[in-house]
């Protein structure tokens, strides 16, 4: 079965750089570029949604089908 | 599938004051969803605080709020409660505000056992006032104004609710964030006044004293010293020493519950009146 990426929003908005969701992502998915988290590797993403639970801030949503 | 937040959340708050790795938000992430999995409705849900930084969070949350009185949470929504029995209240507060400054009215709402839920957020400091020690804060640990170590042992909110009275206790951390919902779902189905006190970490006044490199280490030790109940039947004394149990932590539901006595008292009264 071919693997289905899901697609991880970040809203830079309400995003205030505290580095867990890099921090925590099991696979090492997110990285911070500059003052914002950014998607580094979406390839190595297995939706575990560590990232969309753990954010203080609501700024990331992982969108799976 | 992403949890759509959005709904319960009143549009254009966001994004919210707390500072970046404040754990009030993760808190607030798992209220939302232990209200969702309830399907609790907008207009049968009052979230109540007190005054703080964790006070903040019925701001943003779109449902019945209020946001009171520096500590007097318990008196408001005991007010609520008994007004319109029919309503889910849930109180929210910092340590600071829930156990010091309104601690009298949490041991006595405890007491009562209305049936109430009352999460607590212990992040050690009083966050917003500029980080003064709160009843809560470790001893030996820093604030800014005990800047050479806090000579005081700090409360165990659970226990202090158990001893109070309250019929539901529950711990959970901001580091362990699929809990926190399921604590929280668990304390409002119970009948009766229910305590879920979060351990929080906060960064910015409490962190910084206390040689806390970052947030990531924050959250590890949160991670570090939480046991869950079952876990800690198996360890001995020694290796529970410095850790913090997690989990429900006390149940009772054989104690009457304040709305349903209150209503007997009521029928009684009115039984001399005839």
């Amino acid at each position: 079965m071919e693997k289905t990426l899901p697609k991880i929003e970040i809203i830079e908005k309400y995003c205030k750089g505290c580095h867990i969701c890099v921090e925590f992502c099991p696979k090492d998915v997110l990285e911070m570029k500059g003052f914002y988290a950014s998607v580094k590797n979406l390839e190595a993403c297995i939706k575990c949604m560590q990232c969309e639970l753990r954010c203080p801030d609501f700024a990331i949503k992982v969108i799976t089908e | 599938m992403a949890f759509d937040y959005d709904k319960w959340i009143r549009p254009g708050k966001l994004p919210h004051i707390w500072c970046p790795g404040c754990g009030h938000g993760i808190v607030m992430k798992g209220l939302i969803r232990a209200m969702d999995t309830l399907q609790l409705k907008k207009e049968e849900t009052a979230v109540v605080s007190g005054i703080g930084c964790a006070s903040r969070l019925p701001g943003y949350i779109d449902c019945c709020t209020l946001h009171t009185a520096h500590g007097r949470a318990a008196a408001f929504a005991t007010g609520v409660k008994m007004a319109r029995p029919e309503m889910n209240v849930i109180l929210v507060g910092g340590d600071g505000d829930g156990t010091a400054i309104g601690g009298n009215h949490f041991i006595h709402a405890c007491r009562r056992n209305i049936d109430m839920t009352y999460i607590i957020m212990n992040n050690y400091i009083y966050g917003m006032t500029g980080g003064q020690f709160s009843p809560c804060t470790p001893t030996g640990h820093k604030a800014s104004t005990t800047p050479y170590g806090n000579p005081d042992p700090g409360f165990d909110i659970a226990k202090l609710a158990i001893g109070a009275g309250a019929t539901f206790v529950a711990r959970g951390t901001a580091f362990h964030a699929n809990q926190i919902d399921k604590l929280i779902v668990e304390a409002i189905q119970h009948k009766g006044f229910s305590v879920v006190e979060i351990l929080d970490d906060c960064p910015t006044t409490y962190g910084r004293r206390n040689k806390f490199k970052s947030v990531i280490e924050m959250m590890n030790r949160l991670k570090e010293v939480a046991v869950p109940v079952k876990a800690a039947e198996k360890m001995t004394a020694e290796q529970l020493q410095g850790k913090v149990l997690t989990g429900v932590l006390y149940k009772d539901e054989t104690k009457p519950e304040y709305i349903v006595e209150y209503a007997k008292v009521i029928e009684r009264a009115q039984a001399v009146k005839k």
